[in-house]
């Protein structure tokens, strides 16, 4: 938790104020078992009737106190926990943004999403928790025995015995515990996996005959979380009657010495019960706070995960406004590419081997890039170093005849459209995602890129037009709708370098060819990547870059490529069998 | 999982306010009782360990709260200075110390009954389930989502476990501690002990109060939640999209707006609920000094020592706490009877129809389907009077736009489904005399829907051989082109798959070597290289093609190469076989698949 105690700060006071209370209304609670003795020594021995009742009046206002103490700790308990909350859920996301995809990556969009929510909730409860009783119990186990030791000393020194045992005892129990309850829910996981598998892979199973070796898989799995289950449960079954014999020794002492106590006339009858008062109150709140702890140590686990999320730092530094050298962003008219590799390997973190090695190749201002290989051979990779969304790990990525890593995140993020190959459409209407590309764009503006990326037969069916609302994912529009849509949000944006990564996949051939022709003739400078899969989509490309297995197996225009690549060739007929007399006259279909 | 889970703590809160009266009543209806009835089945096969269970509680609880009377009777004892009989009060204590420890030996001693118990009989529930799954029909499987079901093996058994297990450990020890506490209140004073349980009703009613007023506050609180998780889904869940679009500053501010709404609402639901605790806490303290006033006032008439009095205060501290502890344990109690209903309700499904005993021995690849007709919708036909007579060695394709329908024929050719009428049969053996693990090792199946085991790409490849050795393996792997891309994981062969490790290209060719090294006599191929990019389709057709030599195959086809060599090509649109024949014949019939080709072929062409 420590970590992220800045986030608390706000909320100093209450997560003062709230404890304090707290301790206000263990103070009442302490003097209950005191007053009780007072009525029996006084009011009892003495038969004072009027003593007895003003006694009684004295713990209803002690009662009543103890509650608006206990209300007003509520509430800052309440206030601090729920807004520190909201402060690190704000946090973590704006972290989240500041990330590159590098560690984008490795952290995997589900853990993020349970970090945001099921771990941040569990930190609320935790502190919440944390404020209202962490402090209470230790008060009231102290308390009784300070208040023990203004009774009678001798006595109160059983309890400064039996306190420390009883704690010993139970977070000893709990210390060996908690790790295997860890175990317990990591079985747990196991036994929910195989149970998965056996549904979704049921055909697979069935077909292969493996039916009786995935239910032993299972059982092998389920039987195992059932012994770990009962060896946690052995352990924590110790708990309660362990110090519940403890009490009971304790208990026995402290009557024996109140015994000889009272018998020397150092203590009264009265004392005697209050003193046994106390030790009862030390094992309720021991109970209390055992349970409190395992609630807190599930938080600390939580806060941890929250933590090492924040402490994620992105790999890439932009440079800002006035850091960029000057000769720099001059040297940027001159230069007559757009785009320049030079030796660019790249590997992602983690990964065994590099995904693209010593690539190099350079592209004009205005010219159309096609980029074709097999799945795997790095074409999606070598388009998303266009952006920066990571770095190259030797040699030069340049736009501009300006290495990308002297640009700040805005210019890179104008200068560059890019249209995804899984085609992403938000909730909301399709003029605010549209937006997503230029914010002050027109309406005029969007149509002209709706017009140019096929789509403006599907806005025109829409009920609403641009004002129709999608669904959470645009579920409400199928995958070839999404793509055009898609396609027209980075149109929105006329980037200089527009990049469609097999975004076009999902379009019949001749929308296809349609959309190819519009971007074609967008303003003359917009230079264009295209990553395909299918040569048609590519072979009028200005430049081809053929990658195979991460590396540039040939550069140049289709007829070039047709007489000097034999990776080329292989790939186009594979898709033109019929062009290639002898070959076998096979084609895609579909 | 998720999901269900939070369905299940919504209901816990929605309950915790119904209670005991609505348990009662539910415990009325039909179903609920035949819900306790298989409950206890499963719970009798343990009726020692159970009637122990019991029995060990009794003891505890009894003695548990007899301890208090005995320290009660020492302390009155201790009269006044020289007058403290010192063997008398040892009298006490010496049994005070016996009864403590054989409290807590019977309390253990119940725990670990009550443990082994509720571990049991969840396993057997949870393997019962598993088993049974793999012995339920496709139709129901398909019918059915997975993560409802996987909800219903993990979630609902857990919450059911939990259940079971504060029932054995708390309700009834609950009960026996109310009872035995009134006893012994009422052997002490029974005016006191008309005064708790006249007050303790009220703090019952100051809960009620309060939850119902905090119930608003936490719907609108998820509420709020729920757009907050939406909004977190679409968001980070596509984060690099809002990174390629620059709108992180924009997204961190609709998120901003939504998390302040969250903060205020949470804050006044979390202060509502928490002020139950101080408020039976008042309620309690209020009645404990109604027990010192009362208990001090009739001291003085001499109606009760102070050793009682002081017995009697401990009593009215405990005797609040097996209430609350009922009511929780009745909720949960609740919620595992509903858990355990949909448990009972997967596990009661019918299984498949019984298996025959027939075995095939070297299939030779004769395939007859014989008038069949099937479909999966009783109110709409789909196939109908079916023919089709597959010799050895025969390749069919089976072609037709999406969703029409080819997997139909696959799931009748393995048996996923049973036909409506009419039969299919293998080298003349009608299929339902086989038994269905004879029928599906005739076949080699690859499926458009890859699936891939969590466990090493060893374990995924051996799927269907175990005992394959190494060099077998690698040349699969070869054979496959999955070798590459399996060199080249950290650890070879050895790594370990999940969902998200390897491309769904990369999931087909594991899927296809998988095939490649069991070598079956007939295959089935479900467009088994839609992921695949068209030059490693090439080198995997050619593996097919040698593959499929001599084999009986049936392949959903994309590719014209495999649709103009097969033997006979089956046209399929909407779950019905509209035309059938060679190619050359069906592209002079001019109808369907003349249509279908044309279109496609000149698509291609136009590029």
């Amino acid at each position: 938790m420590k970590r992220l105690a800045v986030y608390l700060k706000e909320y100093k006071k209450e997560s003062i104020l709230a404890p304090l209370f707290k301790l206000l209304e263990v103070v009442f609670d302490l003097i209950v078992p005191v007053v009780v003795a007072k009525m029996i020594d006084i009011g009892v021995a003495g038969k004072d009737r009027g003593y007895v009742f003003g006694c009684f009046a004295i713990l209803l206002l002690m009662a009543a106190v103890g509650l608006a103490c206990s209300i007003t700790a509520q509430y800052f308990a309440a206030k601090a926990s729920v807004g520190f909350a909201a402060k690190l859920r704000q946090a973590v996301f704006d972290h989240i943004q500041s990330l590159s995809f590098t560690e984008l990556d490795k952290l995997g969009t589900d853990t993020m999403i349970t970090r945001l929510t099921d771990d941040i909730n569990q930190i609320q409860n935790g502190l919440n928790m944390g404020l209202r009783l962490l402090l209470r119990s230790p008060f009231i186990v102290i308390g009784s025995m300070l208040m023990a030791f203004t009774i009678n000393t001798r006595c109160a020194l059983i309890f400064a015995v039996t306190i420390p045992v009883l704690f010993a005892v139970t977070f000893c129990i709990m210390l060996v515990s908690i790790p295997l309850f860890k175990k317990v829910q990591a079985a747990l996981d196991r036994v929910t996996a195989l149970t998965r598998e056996n549904l979704t892979g049921v055909r697979v199973i069935r077909a292969f005959c493996r039916e009786e070796q995935s239910v032993a898989e299972f059982k092998l799995s389920n039987d195992e979380l059932t012994s770990l289950n009962s060896f946690v449960g052995k352990i924590s079954a110790l708990l309660n009657p362990l110090t519940y014999v403890l009490i009971n020794i304790a208990a026995v002492a402290l009557i024996s010495s109140s015994a000889v106590q009272v018998n020397m006339g150092g203590m009264l009858q009265g004392d005697a019960v209050a003193l046994y008062n106390y030790m009862l109150q030390i094992i309720i709140e021991l109970i209390k706070l055992s349970s409190l702890i395992i609630t807190l140590n599930k938080s600390v686990a939580c806060a941890g995960r929250v933590a090492d999320v924040l402490e994620v730092q992105p790999a890439m530094r932009y440079p800002s406004e006035g850091e960029r050298a000057p000769q720099e962003s001059s040297s940027r008219a001159q230069s007559e590419y757009a785009v320049q590799f030079m030796d660019v390997t790249f590997t992602y973190s983690g990964a065994g081997a590099p995904s693209l090695k010593d690539i190099s190749f350079a592209v004009k201002r205005g010219q159309t890039v096609g980029i074709i290989g097999g799945t795997g051979s790095g074409k999606s990779t070598l388009v998303s170093l266009i952006p920066r969304f990571y770095d190259a790990v030797s040699g030069n990525v340049l736009i501009d005849g300006v290495s990308v890593k002297a640009y700040t995140e805005e210019e890179l993020c104008k200068k560059i459209g890019i249209v995804q190959q899984k085609a992403v459409l938000f909730k909301g209407s399709i003029r605010d995602n549209l937006k997503w590309g230029d914010e002050n764009a027109t309406d005029s503006e969007l149509w002209q890129a709706i017009t140019a990326a096929q789509a403006k037969d599907i806005v025109d069916g829409k009920e609403g037009k641009l004002d129709f609302e999608l669904e959470q994912g645009g579920k409400n529009l199928s995958g070839g709708q999404k793509q055009r849509l898609s396609i027209a949000r980075a149109l929105v944006k006329k980037p200089e370098i527009l990049i469609l990564d097999d975004s076009a996949s999902a379009l019949d051939y001749a929308t296809d060819a349609a959309l190819r022709k519009a971007i074609r003739s967008l303003s003359g400078d917009t230079t264009t990547f295209l990553v395909s899969q299918r040569i048609a989509g590519i072979k009028h490309a200005d430049i081809i870059l053929v990658l195979d297995n991460g590396r540039l197996m040939g550069t140049g225009t289709h007829d070039e490529l047709m007489r000097s690549s034999e990776v080329y060739r292989e790939i186009y007929f594979s898709q033109f069998p019929n062009e290639k007399a002898g070959y076998e006259k096979s084609l895609l279909l579909n | 999982m998720n999901k269900q889970q939070d369905k299940n703590r919504k209901n816990k809160d929605g309950n915790r306010e119904g209670g005991a009266k609505s348990f009662v009543k539910s415990l009325k209806s039909e179903k609920n009782r035949a819900v306790l009835a298989r409950l206890a089945k499963l719970i009798v096969r343990y009726r020692g360990l159970l009637i122990l269970s019991i029995a060990l509680a009794a003891i505890s609880v009894v003695l548990q709260l007899y301890v208090p009377i005995l320290f009660g009777d020492a302390i009155d004892e201790l009269i006044a200075k020289n007058a403290v009989d010192f063997n008398r009060v040892w009298f006490y204590l010496k049994r005070v110390l016996v009864l403590a420890a054989a409290s807590a030996l019977s309390l253990w001693a119940m725990s670990l009954i009550n443990n082994k118990m509720t571990f049991k009989i969840v396993q057997d529930v949870r393997s019962n389930a598993i088993e049974h799954i793999q012995k339920l029909p496709l139709s129901y499987l398909d019918k059915h989502s997975t993560g409802d079901m996987v909800s219903r093996v993990i979630a609902d058994a857990g919450i059911l476990s939990d259940g079971l297990l504060l029932g054995f450990t708390q309700l009834f020890s609950g009960i026996v501690t109310i009872i035995v506490t009134l006893i012994f209140m009422l052997s002490k004073n029974v005016w006191i002990t008309l005064i708790v349980i006249l007050l303790t009703p009220l703090s019952f009613v100051a809960a009620r109060f309060i939850a119902s007023r905090s119930y608003n506050m936490f719907k609108k609180q998820s509420e709020i939640r729920g757009r907050q998780t939406a909004l977190i889904d679409e968001m980070i869940g596509n984060q690099k999209v809002v990174k390629a679009f620059g709108y992180s500053k924009k997204a961190s501010a609709r998120f901003e707006k939504i998390n302040d709404e969250l903060n205020a609402c949470g804050r006044r639901a979390v202060f509502y609920s928490s002020i139950t605790n101080p408020s039976t806490r008042f309620v309690n303290s209020v009645i404990y000094a109604g027990v010192a006033l009362t208990g001090a006032l009739i001291i003085v008439s001499g109606g009760l020592s102070v050793g009682g009095l002081s017995v009697l205060l401990s009593y009215a501290n405990q005797y609040m706490k097996p209430f609350n502890e009922i009511s929780s344990v009745i909720t949960e109690m609740q919620n595992a009877l509903a858990c355990a209903a949909r448990i009972f309700e997967l596990i009661d499904e019918p299984e498949e129809s019984a298996d025959a005993q027939g075995t095939l021995d070297a299939v030779e690849g004769r395939v007859d389907i014989d008038d069949v007709s099937f479909s999966y919708d009783k109110s709409k036909s789909l196939i109908e009077h079916f023919e089709l007579n597959v010799e050895p060695g025969m390749r069919i394709a089976i072609v037709g736009p999406t969703g029409c329908g080819k997997t139909t024929l696959i799931n009748l050719l393995m048996r996923f489904y049973d036909a409506d009428s009419g039969s299919i049969s293998i080298d003349g053996h009608d299929i339902t005399s086989l038994s269905r693990h004879a029928l599906r090792s005739a076949y080699g199946m690859v499926l458009q829907d890859t699936w891939i085991k969590r466990g090493t790409v060893r374990e995924n490849i051996c799927f269907g051989k175990p005992d394959a050795t190494e060099e077998e393996i690698i040349r699969a792997a070869k054979e496959a082109h999955s070798y590459e891309f399996i060199e080249k994981l950290p650890q070879g062969l050895d790594s370990m798959l999940n969902e998200d490790s390897i491309s769904q290209g990369q999931k087909q060719l594991l899927c296809i070597t998988r095939v490649m090294l069991c070598l079956p006599p007939m295959l089935i191929l479900d467009e088994a290289t839609s992921s695949i990019d068209t030059r490693t389709e090439v080198q995997i057709q050619q593996t097919f093609d040698k593959l499929m030599q001599g084999r009986t195959s049936f392949v959903v086809a994309h590719r014209l190469s495999t649709i103009r060599t097969a033997s006979l090509i089956l046209v399929m649109k909407d779950g019905k076989i509209i035309e059938q024949g060679k190619h050359d014949e069906l592209l002079q019939k001019g109808g369907f698949y003349a249509r279908l080709y044309n279109s496609q072929f000149q698509g291609v062409e136009q590029g």
